[in-house]
Formats: structure tokens, C-alpha cells, sequence
């Protein structure tokens, strides 16, 4: 495969961020609006200076309408993309390739939901015509299959599992409360989350992501032209995305402890980034925590830690802001919320306070000044079935 | 006329205890059981599993037609039998017909495939709801069964046709008014002795046809839309007691249309060589067969899944929840979007995985489920055994009876599902179990059922 991907060619140089949650008040055209507003005044510039724009929405509408009609944009193009989970990264990917290419010079990324309009508790997916025999099952209960697989591969009690997965939860409702965006602010003991009752399989409301309404953006431009916008752009150092074939549901290879997805897509984001070792390397990262056994496989495909090892890494707080490796110091999906189309690029927009020293002092990551590299790992669909992005952002300038 | 190659009775894992009607219903129920068939069952599932029962000895036979009587059939204006001919995956020149709404139309379906050229199967399968705390809701049972039919040149006989009688007649005695879960009946005396005079004529017919005398009789069956009259006439038949066949009453129920045929399996199951068999049915007049048993019986005998183990294996339902299953008692459905309806035209296009539950190998020898478009080796994998590797209990997911029980399954000799169990307590399931696949209607939508296959844990008989 060419992956040849954008090393330091494209830099970020605006973004925003709308508070995550129940936003009974705003409409998609408001969560677009408030994003693509804050995002232009990040970057100081006026709409007219965005020449593309990409909008990531998994089911929220379709079309570049979307963008274009409340933003009262008449004459440029607007793309929207859709790829599960990770409709957001995808559009931060199309537009920081047309910049690359040269076919604009700023092009915006942004990617919404609005999820709480339907009536319904929890995510659902809108039905394609079909022939019936596709799985009826939730997303929970299939990320729930993890948790007796990996317990059973590395010989650890189930309750040790459970008990890992409720630090992941705790950790990320802390990091959470000290997130003035974040849908869930409270938090969590491990005793209280353990205690919750299951909903599917063993995982309880407490394991799951946030189901919310929310928007975020991101500017970007040519590396060579970020400083005109801000003094402290980040850098896009790896930008990866694997699709796999799916055979994972079917294969009886397949353990459900690991994603061969991301594994791949992280591989060629490091080798992109030049990171040969990424606890040591990384700021941080924020991850695709849809449910908390999604974060503890994610910390060994990623690379953070080696493989069966990511409980007690978990319990032993290696992933708070205070540990080795910050995870998800924003608080996640868990806590800041899941308006899927936005969650790729909100994943960003921490990076972006974070490395830019811009957090709160009370979540601000404990390697903040001793390393500049963020990454950022943005997956859709399920166990088996599974699209991954990876992203490496950084804030060292380019070697001239 | 033809004789029986092979036959099968299915029993759906459920049962209601009598017993707890009353405290709920103010009234009715009784003593002893009666099968239910789950949520995801109907009358056409029901055939299916009965059928691929008949079947097992001799699934090779080149059915000419195949037959579905039902009194509850889940379509009407479009064919249900052609559901049951696709989960066999039957050849599109087998003629697949319903004999839809009467008790006597399975012994039509009989008759129509003993006397056609080629061999036959007929299936007959019904859910029989009566209201709360009524009579039929205890006399009633949920059942299929089937019976395959054909000469020496389509396989070995095992009981052959001796003498066949049929009466009609045109009295009211039970009726139902199409759509609703009740049926109605007159004055039971007027039926019980209307059936008496017409079981008796029938009996003494269909004797003298064959050359015997009452005594010469193994075993009687009687059974039909009257329990009263069928008991009555059992009594004074003139064959011993020993002989009669007990109509499971109490452990089943009455299957309706399955009911002949399914009493007629459970006979076959364990008659010896060269016995008499008489069947009377009493519905809209009287049916009296006499069958002979062969020596090729013993061979089509079923090594698991036999009449008596189903029974024997049924787990209960709470009173509530089977009358939630019937859409007798409305229930909050679960708060999740309910399932789109199924698209013809794709369901149609993937009609060998989703009803006749194909898969495919690679090139590689792997087996993959479902198909691969670009894999021409089609693997029939109904039959096949599996084990669940992971499973999880969903709660949130949308199911007309929740938590949804969703397993990965392996299958023996290769290619893995994940997979809705069925007939399975979520408290109960283990990984390691073994299943097997079972016909299912999934959901319905603006009408449109959605058939698919399950998993159901494997329970006794040979693995």
C-alpha cells in the first residue's frame, strides 16, 4: 500500500467546540452555526476566507445543504461525508487533503448531531431497506462481547475486568467534571459504578457514551501559511484510516480482545509521526470510548501498553492527567458526550487546548511542556466490522 | 394410494401451566400443560420445524408438492407454504399449496398428497388461542407435525394407506370468525352426538373396508374439534382400552389442524412392525384411516427429538407472558424504534440465505455466513450443530419479548454467526453451549414478517 500521508503539509490554525448534551433549545442549524462561528473567530477569519468546507454528520441530514443553508454559504463547495463513528475525522481528513493538494487554501472541517431529536433513549441507526437478517442488536451489546473474551484470554476474573472497566468510566467522568463542555459532569466512584445494574451483557448506562447533541470545527490551512493565522497552529503530523472487510463477525479466528482496524491505522500514523515509542512520546490521546471495554482494548492496539496488560494499567491510573499517558483528559465519549459527527473533531479541539496549553489548570495533562504530540483514535462500527482513524498532531513547527 | 415414508411431530419448547390461570383469569385453566409456541413462532415456523423433522430419513425424496393446513395461517391472500418451501429449500417445481382454516383441512392436505403421482409432504401446524380463563385456552395447545408421503419407488413405505373413509357433513358446531383469537361453539351435546353417529359410521366403514374387526385394532386414535365427542366415541369403539391413544390432553393440548397428524407421529414412534393404526378425526364430519405399519418402520424410528422428549423437555411461561405472546394482554412495548418492515425485493434476492439459511466456501475452504457473492460453493447449513464461543444479554435492543440473548456461534466444520438464541433462559446460557438453528419470525412490520433463522441450545437426543 502507498500511504504516503501529509507529514507537516497542513496545520490547524482555528477550532470550536459547543457544549455537548441535551440541547433541547438548538436545532442542527444552531449547532452548525455555533461551531463554524467559533471556529472562524479561532482563526480570524471571516467566512468568505474559507474557500471548502466538509461537514461530518453520520445521520443528521445529508448533503452540503446542511452547512451551506444556515451558514448562508452560496458559492463554494460543500461536501458532507458520512463514515459511521467517525464521520468527523473523515471530514477533517478531506479537507486538510484538499489543502495539501493545493486545491484551496483554507478549507473548515466541521462535524454535528443532533441525536436527541428522535424521542428515543440511545443511538439508532436509521434502517437502510433490507432483507432482514442483519443483526437487530445494539452497539453496547456488541462491544459487550468483549468483556468474558478478554477476561478469558489473559486468565483474569471477570469482576477484575468489571472493575477496570468502572476505573475507565471514573477516570473519564472525572476528567469530565472539570470540563465545562462535557454532557456529564459528576463524578463517579468505582464502587458506585460497579454497583450499576447491566443493560447489556456486563455492561450497565455507565459504560456507555454520553448520547448528545453537539458540533465542533476545525480551520486548516497549509503548514507553510498557519503562523499568518495564529501563533501557536498545531501541525498535522499522521492522518491514517483502515476500513476493514468486515470479516471479523465471521471469522472464527476473530477473539473480540483486539481491532486488527485500528491496530493497522495506528501503525501507519506512527510511522507517518516517526513515533517508535508512543507512551513516551504521546502528550496525550484522546481515544474512541463508546464503551469503557472499547478504551481498554484501545490502550493495547494502540500501543500504550502491552497486550492483556491494559487492566491493570487502568487501575494502576497510567491514563489519568496524572498518569504516564493522559487518556481522554476531556472525558471522553463516556462523559463529554457522543454526538457522533462531532466526536472526531472534538477529540481535536482537546489537543488543541491542551497542547496549546489552553485547558483548565484543573484537567491540564501532567506532560504538558515535556512532550507536544497529541493523538487522537476515531472508530465506527463494531467488533468484527470496523472503520478506524488516527490522527497524530503536534505543535513543532516543520523543519523549513 | 400413497403410504408414509417418513414423518415428524414438533412441539415449541413452552409451556403454560393450567394451573396458574384461575388466580389470574378469576377462572378456567385446570390441571396439566399445554404447549405455547414462543413470540417468535407461527404456524408457519412451526411447519418448518416439523417438516425438516419428516424429512431427516429421506432428504433426498423429490417432493412433488408440498402441503401447509392451518387454522391460524400468518398471511392470508399470499401463500404461507411457499415460506415453508423455501426454509427446505425445496425445488422451485414442488408445488407448495396452503389448505387454510378449517381443523379438516390437514386431512385434505393428506389426501391430496397420498393421491397425487409423485411424493408429497404434508404439513399441518397451528397456534390455537381461546380468551383468558376460557375452555379452548386450556383444551388448546400450539403444535405442528408432518407427514411424508410416497410409494416404494420414492423410499420405504413404513405404514401403508389400508382403507380410507370420508363423511362430511354441514352442522355448525365450532366456528371462528376470521381475525379473531376466539373460536365459538354451540350446545356441546348437539355436537357430541352428531360426531358420535358420524364416528361410528366412519369406523365401521373404513374396517369393513380393510377386512378387520375393532379388535383387530393396535392402536386407535381419536381426535378432532369436539374433545367431548372424541372421548365418547373412543369409549365405545369396542377396542380395549390399552389400545387407545391418549391425546395428550394434558401435556400439549389440542393442536388443532396439527393434531391428526401430530398424534399419528407419536404412534409411529413406537408401533411395532405390522400393527393396525386407525385415525378418526371428527371436524365438519368424520375421517377414518386404517394404516399398517412396515418392517421399515424401525429404521425411520427418530434417534432424538422424538414426540415424547419435546415433551418432556418443555420449560414454562408465566401465564402473563404467554398471554402478552398472543397479543391477548397488551404489554408496554420495549421504548426503541420498532424494526423497519422488511424489503421485498431484497428478501427475494437473499432467499437462499435468509429462509434456506446458506452459506458459502471459499476457495480457502473457509464456510462464511452469510454468502459471499464471489464463493459459488453453497454450504447448506441448517442442519448444522455449532457452539456458542461469546454471547451477550441485550436489554436495550429492540425485541417483542426482551432482553434479546445474542450469541457468536461456531459451527462444526467451520463459519461462525452471531446469532439471536431462542428458547433459552438468559440466566442459563454458558459459553461452550451447544445449539442448533431453528425457523423464526423475527419481527413484524405494516404486515410483512421477517423470517430468519436462530440458534436454540441443543437439548438431549444424540449431539
Amino acid at each position: 500500500m502507498a500511504a504516503h500521508g501529509i507529514t507537516d503539509k497542513v496545520a490547524i490554525v482555528g477550532m470550536a467546540c459547543t457544549k455537548f448534551g441535551e440541547r433541547w433549545d438548538l436545532g442542527l442549524d444552531e449547532l452548525v452555526v455555533e461551531a463554524a462561528e467559533g471556529a472562524f473567530a479561532s482563526a480570524g477569519v471571516g467566512r468568505r476566507e474559507v474557500d471548502a468546507y466538509w461537514l461530518g454528520t453520520a445521520q443528521s441530514g445529508m448533503s452540503g445543504l446542511l452547512l451551506s443553508r444556515p451558514l448562508r454559504v452560496s458559492d463554494r463547495p460543500v461536501t458532507r461525508v458520512e463514515n459511521f463513528c467517525a464521520s468527523g475525522s473523515e471530514a477533517f481528513r478531506q479537507a486538510a487533503y484538499a489543502v495539501a493538494s493545493g486545491a484551496y487554501d483554507v478549507a473548515m472541517a466541521l462535524g454535528v448531531e443532533k441525536l436527541k431529536d428522535s424521542g428515543f433513549q440511545g443511538a439508532n441507526a436509521a434502517p437502510v431497506p433490507n432483507d432482514g437478517t442483519t443483526r437487530s442488536v445494539t452497539a453496547a451489546a456488541m462491544y459487550s462481547m468483549i468483556v468474558p473474551a478478554y477476561a478469558k484470554r489473559y486468565g483474569v476474573e471477570v469482576d477484575e475486568v468489571k472493575r477496570a472497566l468502572a476505573r475507565i468510566a471514573s477516570k473519564n467522568h472525572a476528567n469530565g467534571a472539570r470540563n465545562p463542555r462535557a454532557q456529564f459532569r459528576k463524578e463517579m466512584s468505582v464502587e458506585q459504578l460497579m454497583a450499576m445494574p447491566p443493560i447489556a451483557g456486563e455492561l450497565s448506562v455507565f459504560d456507555c457514551a454520553g448520547v448528545a447533541d453537539g458540533a465542533a470545527a476545525a480551520i486548516v490551512v497549509r503548514a507553510e501559511d498557519a503562523y499568518r493565522y495564529t501563533p501557536s497552529p498545531l501541525f498535522v503530523k499522521a492522518l491514517s484510516f483502515i476500513v476493514g472487510d468486515g470479516s471479523g463477525v465471521s471469522d472464527p479466528e476473530y477473539d473480540f480482545t483486539t481491532f486488527p482496524e485500528v491496530v493497522l491505522a495506528v501503525q501507519e500514523a506512527y510511522r507517518q509521526a516517526g513515533i517508535t515509542d508512543p507512551r513516551g512520546q504521546l502528550a496525550m490521546a484522546e481515544v474512541h470510548d463508546c464503551f469503557t471495554p472499547t478504551e481498554l482494548v484501545l490502550m493495547e492496539d494502540l500501543g500504550f501498553c502491552a497486550r492483556g496488560g491494559a487492566w491493570k494499567e487502568e487501575l494502576a491510573g497510567t491514563f489519568d492527567l496524572t498518569g504516564d499517558l493522559p487518556v481522554n483528559p476531556d472525558g471522553g465519549l463516556k462523559s463529554f458526550g457522543h454526538p457522533v459527527g462531532a466526536s472526531g473533531l472534538r477529540m481535536m479541539f482537546e489537543a488543541w487546548l491542551q497542547l496549546r496549553g489552553e485547558a483548565p489548570a484543573d484537567r491540564r495533562i501532567r506532560t504538558l511542556g515535556q512532550r507536544n504530540l497529541a493523538l487522537t483514535q476515531n472508530l465506527g462500527g463494531y467488533p468484527g466490522e470496523m472503520v478506524s482513524f488516527v490522527s497524530i498532531l503536534g505543535t513543532e513547527a516543520p523543519a523549513a | 394410494m400413497h403410504g408414509i415414508l417418513g414423518f415428524g411431530a414438533y412441539v415449541p419448547y413452552r409451556r403454560l401451566d393450567l394451573s396458574t390461570v384461575a388466580s389470574v383469569a378469576g377462572g378456567g385453566g385446570g390441571a396439566g400443560m399445554r404447549a405455547v409456541a414462543s413470540y417468535d413462532e407461527d404456524a408457519t415456523t412451526m411447519a418448518v420445524e416439523a417438516a425438516r423433522l419428516a424429512r431427516r430419513r429421506t432428504p433426498d425424496v423429490a417432493l412433488e408438492s408440498i402441503w401447509l393446513a392451518t387454522v391460524s395461517p400468518p398471511y392470508l391472500d399470499r401463500t404461507n407454504a411457499t415460506t415453508v418451501h423455501a426454509a427446505l429449500r425445496l425445488s422451485e417445481e414442488c408445488g407448495a399449496y396452503d389448505v387454510v382454516g378449517s381443523v379438516r383441512g390437514a386431512l385434505g392436505a393428506l389426501r391430496a398428497g397420498a393421491t397425487q403421482s409423485g411424493p408429497a409432504l404434508a404439513v399441518a401446524s397451528d397456534v390455537r388461542t381461546g380468551l383468558a380463563g376460557g375452555p379452548d385456552e386450556s383444551f388448546f395447545g400450539d403444535g405442528a407435525a408432518a407427514v411424508l408421503l410416497g410409494d416404494e419407488r420414492h423410499g420405504d413405505v413404513v405404514a401403508e394407506v389400508a382403507a380410507w373413509v370420508s363423511l362430511s357433513d354441514e352442522f355448525v358446531d365450532r366456528w371462528r370468525i376470521p381475525g379473531e383469537t376466539r373460536s365459538r361453539v354451540w350446545e356441546e351435546r348437539f355436537g357430541e352426538l352428531r360426531y358420535n353417529e358420524l364416528g361410528h359410521e366412519a369406523m365401521s366403514r373404513v374396517l369393513k373396508a380393510a377386512d378387520l374387526a375393532p379388535a383387530d385394532v393396535d392402536h386407535l386414535i381419536v381426535t378432532g374439534t369436539h374433545g367431548r365427542a372424541c372421548r365418547t366415541l373412543l369409549g365405545r369403539a369396542g377396542v380395549a382400552p390399552e389400545r387407545h391413544v391418549d391425546g395428550m390432553g394434558s401435556s400439549i393440548g389440542n393442536t388443532g389442524a396439527a393434531h391428526p397428524f401430530l398424534l399419528l407421529s407419536g404412534v409411529l414412534e413406537r408401533a411395532e412392525a405390522g400393527r393396525i393404526i386407525v385415525l378418526v378425526v371428527l371436524a365438519d364430519g368424520a375421517e377414518a384411516l386404517v394404516l399398517r405399519t412396515t418392517p421399515a418402520l424401525a429404521a425411520t424410528r427418530p434417534a432424538s427429538a422424538t414426540l415424547d422428549e419435546q415433551v418432556a423437555q418443555g420449560a414454562a411461561v408465566p401465564y402473563g407472558r404467554y398471554l402478552a405472546w398472543r397479543g391477548i394482554l397488551p404489554v408496554e412495548p420495549p421504548r426503541r424504534p420498532e424494526p423497519a418492515r422488511t424489503s421485498s425485493s431484497a428478501a427475494g434476492r437473499s432467499r437462499p440465505w435468509k429462509f434456506g439459511f446458506e452459506g458459502s466456501r471459499g476457495a480457502d475452504g473457509a464456510a462464511h455466513l452469510p454468502p459471499r457473492h464471489d464463493e459459488p460453493e453453497r454450504l447448506p447449513m441448517a442442519d448444522a450443530r455449532g457452539t456458542v464461543v461469546t454471547f451477550t444479554v441485550d436489554r436495550l435492543s429492540y425485541s417483542p419479548s426482551p432482553p434479546t440473548v445474542f450469541a457468536v456461534v461456531d459451527f462444526d466444520g467451520g463459519g461462525r454467526l452471531p446469532v439471536e438464541l431462542t428458547d433459552v433462559d438468559a440466566k442459563a446460557v454458558r459459553v461452550g453451549d451447544r445449539v442448533e438453528m431453528t425457523f423464526r419470525r423475527l419481527s413484524t412490520a405494516d404486515g410483512i414478517h421477517n423470517y430468519f433463522w436462530k440458534a436454540r441450545p441443543c437439548r438431549g437426543g444424540v449431539d
